[in-house]
């Protein structure tokens, strides 16, 4: 197989309160053979919530951050959904509408940059599953998760709107989303099915609507118990504050004590590959992973 | 003529008379359906072959009159839009039909709408306009004015975005996305001369747009494409641009990216939490803040990490702002 090559978007929060996630990305990348280049250039996709105010300038910051993969040639890869989101749909918008292509690149010749619209935007876990390919991942597990209970956590962002996904994302449909449980049964481990797999955990409105949030956390964390799930698995690092992070709150909003340990995507493919608890950043977790 | 294509799906099928009935529950059939049917179809073929008590409402048969919504599987479609075949595409064979929100169920899957007219009625749902009563000649949008509402006149208030929306099954005083969309509707039009008070109603905390949890899944059950959250990012928008965005915690956490952005290209987590909910309301996220730093989750200002090229984030900051705050 030809050698993979990506440039990747970690996000703000990859660099920040999940440190484990960018250590996890790069050692799976580097036990599969898959060329991570960092794009160290690029700012904060704005989470949704710069778009909210300044929608203009939102558009400026992620078509430049495009612009850099674009200068590498390459495909850029997300680790975060909401990063995904935000710049797909970022993509999306300019590569239908030329007049704000032009409007945007007027602002964007300013420092020297174009945005072409030559690279796709896609999450990593689609590239693992579509450009890796599952069975050659499968062949690469030597620790199969077999004695575990893994419950997917999907994360708005990387499967709703659909339309925006099947363009530049991995296009499952929302409503019965696969990529993650097909993961899980690559790495050897036993998919969990319950209701909030591809529900919202309430993130974005975390500091203005804190009980909204705090009831949706409790919803994910007490389905995927009651679905006898041993640890939850999830690729968007907001999901994962939530989750791992948040549960005291998120027990007193249900009203019943929920507590999982939750593993981003790449530490649970590492884990399958062999690598160390330390080189997945295990010990980030204030949730313990207490069964490696 | 094309071939008649036939396979067997099992339906679940809520039942429940809040007149006779304590709790609801599922009847079972067992139907071969045919390519060309869709949800309605087997509907009918359920009251008309197995059991004449089943409830639902139907009208147009053509997608247009919004009554026939439900769930399938938790997801809302129109029942004489959603061809089974598609919904065996995306959930095999085993098909559950629920109302569109159990809790509000009145008969089978019918179900009382009048939260959904209430979030409406909150939001002046209709045209404040000044219009002389004989005018000489018709009042024109132009095109152009008719693009500003993004098409969110196509609305057919079927209830699939308002029922689908998780803020508003936890927090009943928010408005939601159907009733959104609608207030986006007369607040775009050129028309329209209460924009900013129907901006002001949808600007309150706890019923106006700072509480999307920005899940999409109203512009997922939408069947007439007209994504609400587009339009609930626009009154966000809009909010700013007339200057009626207060000083609180849900517009500064807007606002806060931008100044983070500016510093350092990165979003400076812990300052983002600081300025969004002030000294003090910062205070209250330090049980779990005090859980990061001890397991190294949480940078120190000193060592906050920067994009490269920081000129190029600087200038276009200051070249490509179009709000103030």
């Amino acid at each position: 197989m030809e050698k993979l090559r990506y440039a990747l978007y970690t996000g703000c929060t990859a660099r920040e309160s999940t440190p484990e996630l960018l250590k996890s990305t790069m050692a799976v990348a580097e036990k599969l053979g898959i060329e991570l280049v960092l794009l160290d250039e690029a700012s904060c996709c704005g989470a949704s919530h710069l778009q909210d105010y300044d929608d203009f300038l939102s558009l400026v910051l992620n078509a430049r951050n495009i612009c850099y993969a674009e200068k590498l040639g390459l495909t850029m890869v997300t680790i975060c959904n909401t990063c995904q989101l935000n710049t797909a749909m970022t993509k999306h918008r300019l590569d239908t509408n030329p007049e704000l292509k032009a409007k945007v690149n007027a602002k964007l010749s300013e420092v020297g940059l174009e945005y072409k619209g030559t690279s796709e935007v896609t999450h990593f876990l689609y590239a693992i599953i579509q450009d890796y390919g599952l069975e050659n991942l499968s062949k690469k597990v030597n620790v199969p998760l077999s004695q575990f209970n893994i419950a997917p956590f999907y994360g708005c962002h990387n499967i709703r709107p659909s339309e925006l996904q099947n363009l530049s994302n991995g296009g499952e449909n929302p409503y019965n989303p696969t990529s993650l449980d097909d993961l899980i049964i690559a790495c050897g481990g036993n998919n969990v099915d319950y209701d909030a797999k591809n529900k919202c955990c309430g993130f974005h409105a975390e500091l203005q609507a804190p009980h909204t949030a705090a009831v949706l956390t409790g919803n994910a964390l007490s389905g995927a118990m009651d679905a006898n799930a041993d640890w939850m698995v999830t690729p968007c690092p907001l999901c994962h504050l939530k989750l791992d992070v948040q549960h005291h709150n998120a027990s007193k909003a249900i009203g019943r004590e929920v507590k999982l340990p939750v593993l981003h995507m790449p530490q649970m493919v590492g884990l399958a590959l062999g690598c160390t608890p330390a080189e997945l950043g295990l010990q980030h977790h204030v949730t313990k992973v207490n069964f490696v | 003529m094309d071939e008649i294509k036939s396979q067997q799906v099992t339906f679940k099928l809520f039942r429940f008379n809040q007149e006779t009935d304590y709790l609801p529950y599922y009847n079972t059939y067992v139907l071969d359906v045919t390519h060309e049917e869709v949800i309605l179809d087997v509907l009918n073929r359920i009251k008309w072959d197995h059991d004449g008590t089943l409830s639902y409402r139907r009208s147009c048969r053509h997608g247009i009159c919004g009554i026939c919504s439900i769930k399938i599987n938790g997801k809302a479609i129109l029942a004489c839009k959603a061809r089974i075949f598609d919904l065996i595409d995306v959930f095999g064979t085993d098909m559950t039909i629920d109302p569109l929100s159990t809790k509000r169920a009145i008969k089978d899957l019918i179900i009382d709408k009048e939260d959904f007219w209430d979030k409406h009625a909150q939001i002046t749902p209709f045209l404040v306009s000044d219009v002389e009563e004989n005018p000489s000649l018709e009042n024109l949008v132009s095109p152009h004015d008719a693009e500003k509402l993004l098409e969110a006149d196509y609305c057919i208030q079927c209830g699939a975005c308002h029922y689908s929306c998780p803020a508003l099954e936890i927090n009943d005083r928010f408005i939601g996305p159907a009733a959104f969309a609608a207030a986006f509707r007369f607040a775009a039009d050129v028309r329209d001369d209460a924009s900013v008070e129907r901006l002001h109603v949808v600007n309150e905390e706890a019923q106006g747009v700072w509480d999307c949890v920005k899940c999409m899944e109203c512009a997922e059950a939408c069947p007439k494409d007209v994504n609400p959250i587009e339009k609930i990012t626009k009154l966000h928008n809009m909010i700013f641009e007339a200057g009626i965005a207060k000083n609180n915690v849900a517009t500064r956490h807007a606002v806060g990216f931008a100044h983070s952005i500016e510093k350092h290209g990165l979003l400076d987590e812990g300052e983002l939490v600081r300025y969004s909910e002030g000294n003090i309301g910062v205070l209250k996220h330090m049980p779990e803040a005090f859980e990061m730093w001890k397991n190294g989750k949480i940078v120190m200002p000193w060592n906050m990490p920067k994009s490269k090229n920081m000129d190029e984030v600087k200038k276009l900051m200051q070249s490509s702002s179009t709000v103030k705050f």
